[in-house]
């Protein structure tokens, strides 16, 4: 079982209706589930910015939505996260993590390793998957702490989860 | 570039904004930061408008999630030239999903309202219509007097789409008609007024 099911699984049973999205190597399986399955609006964005106020509309209409991207697209969102920060917006974030384990591209690294102080400060809870079996327990418990809680929380899915990319070198 | 050219430009953006808002009561009304949230605000508070107070860049993907979750409902986004600016990618976001029921409006007066009046791109080159048609929303346009007005209100207000329109409005210095700052409240009784008393957490 790969570990990406766990959080198509949690977010089936969390009622999620709008996964928004910037395409990425780690999400890869769980965005085609996503776009395969018709309960699902699956959304490409430009940028992850666009998809936090994606899915603050989401919620004033009424259905859940979340958040799948890059560690480098959270410092593409510092600004937008006001938007849910302030009117206590239910957002979960999934982020498959850069610059981290055998990361062969050092252009990753700055982003990398500071995604989880970055969210800390800007307010979002974070809780970090390094073994493919927790993956879906924590998966349940981010999404549960923004949908009751009304509050950002990001589940950081560490670069060891994730196939090591070499470039062909 | 005339940066002075907005300031006799006919529309009037408070007299605008009343024929948008004002046509029907159902329609779910977004707002970007700035003049267009006190706007719409200036043709009467009401708990289904939602004005944003920050998040610049956002109001056009916060009505793209509203009108995808509501596909019943009207979603009208009005905001300015310069929180247009920030966020086109949206324009090609809100292409690839088409939704319906999503009518977005640019109150464009080609400045920077808020900071002091400053030119935007859209007072040198930039033709925001044309960005959204070449991302791929199929019904553009530009209205300039009051006559392209009343040719395109119908297609805002009702035409499938997205349809997206720049309205070039006077350059003005006008009362500020603030609505309520408390984004929980805006939240939450926009949310009530939608979808009933048990949608409040």
């Amino acid at each position: 079982m790969d570990w990406w099911t766990g959080i198509y699984e949690a977010i089936k049973q969390a009622d999620v209706r709008q996964v928004a999205y910037v395409p990425d190597a780690g999400h890869a399986a769980l965005i085609e589930a996503c776009i395969a399955d018709n309960g699902i609006r699956a959304i490409a964005l430009t940028t992850e910015e666009e998809g936090v106020a994606v899915l603050a509309g989401a919620w004033l209409g009424g259905v859940r939505g979340a958040l799948l991207m890059q560690s480098s697209g959270v410092g593409n969102c510092i600004n937008m996260l006001s938007l849910a920060k302030t009117c206590q917006f239910p957002l979960p974030l999934f982020v498959t993590m850069r610059g981290q384990w055998h990361e062969f591209n050092p252009w990753q690294y700055p982003m990398g390793q500071t995604t989880g102080d970055t969210l800390n400060t800007a307010g979002v809870q974070t809780l970090t998957a390094v073994e493919p079996d927790d993956v879906g327990a924590m998966a349940a418990a981010t999404l549960d702490h923004a949908f009751t809680g009304g509050g950002m929380s990001a589940l950081l899915l560490h670069q060891r989860l994730a196939p090591v990319k070499t470039f062909g070198k | 570039m005339d940066d002075r050219r907005s300031e006799t430009f006919p529309l009037r953006r408070r007299e605008i904004v009343l024929r948008l808002t004002r046509a029907n009561d159902e329609t779910l009304v977004i707002s970007g930061l700035g003049s267009t949230a006190w706007d719409i605000t200036s043709a009467g508070d009401r708990d289904l408008n939602f004005p944003l107070w920050g998040a610049m860049g956002g109001a056009i993907s916060l009505g793209l999630g509203l009108a995808l979750a509501q596909p019943q409902r009207r979603v009208l986004v009005i905001t300015g030239d310069g929180e247009t600016l920030m966020g086109m990618g949206s324009f090609a976001t809100v292409a690839m999903q088409a939704p319906e029921n999503l009518s977005i409006c640019t109150f464009d007066n080609e400045r920077y309202g808020e900071t002091g009046m400053q030119s935007t791109h859209t007072a040198a080159k930039t033709d925001l219509a044309g960005v959204a048609a070449a991302c791929g929303i199929a019904t553009t346009g530009t209205v300039r007097t009051q006559d392209d007005f009343e040719a395109a209100l119908p297609i805002i207000l009702q035409a499938p789409g997205p349809v997206y329109h720049v309205i070039k409005v006077r350059a003005e210095k006008l009362d500020f008609v603030l609505p309520p700052k408390d984004g929980v409240h805006l939240k939450n009784r926009f949310r009530q007024a939608l979808l009933g008393d048990g949608a409040i957490l």
